[in-house]
């Protein structure tokens, strides 16, 4: 499923909303994480899971093709733990 | 600068500013989009939200573990586990690049 099929579906499930309103649900959720995760926040959706951000420290990496030694500057990753119920249901199939 | 915790209420809340639906209908939207995207991973498929990131499911093989505090090695069944892979661009945002360079 891709991001115009989840709006399409969500569209469908309120007839009286606009395609762009339902789009504009979806981004709205996804900012609020995205901005969230800019701040260093923490965005926890019980039986969901949860969505941090981890600090790299900088290290000097390889090419792995010349073997040259790049410089990699400290950055943020952000990281997802599926909830508990979540992975239940993953792993049941259902 | 502390760190917060966002939960529904703050994901409901950020609909209820951008769209003019009351507070219910707001909460009751971030309900049905993590019930829509919980169902297809659910049922194995993998779920792509452009310039956010996918949520893959991956099948993971059996093998043997053990148990750290004992030693006693337990077998691990074969099992799904759902990954979430950020996108270049959510990766970006969040060492807000471009921002100050």
């Amino acid at each position: 499923m891709i991001k115009s099929e989840l709006v399409q579906k969500i569209a469908d499930h309120y007839p009286e909303l606009y395609q762009r309103d339902a789009e504009n649900v979806v981004n709205a959720i996804l900012d609020e994480i995205a901005d969230a995760l800019t701040r260093g926040d923490r965005v926890e959706i019980r039986g969901f899971g949860a969505f941090s951000v981890k600090k790299r420290d900088a290290r000097v990496g390889r090419n792995p093709r010349t073997g040259a030694h790049v410089p990699v500057d400290e950055k943020v990753v952000p990281v997802f733990r599926a909830g508990k119920e979540m992975r239940e249901r993953i792993n049941r199939g259902s | 600068m502390s760190q917060r915790t966002i939960t529904r209420a703050e994901l409901g809340e950020a609909v209820y500013q951008r769209i003019g639906l009351s507070r219910t209908e707001s909460a009751a939207l971030v309900e049905l989009v993590l019930k829509e995207i919980s169902d297809c991973l659910a049922g194995g498929e993998t779920v792509k939200l452009s310039s956010f990131g996918s949520f893959v499911v991956r099948e993971k093989g059996a093998r043997v573990g053990r148990n750290p505090k004992t030693g006693i090695e337990v077998p691990i069944d074969p099992r799904r586990v759902m990954v979430f892979k950020p996108s270049n661009i959510l990766k970006a945002r969040i060492n807000r690049e471009g921002e100050d360079a």
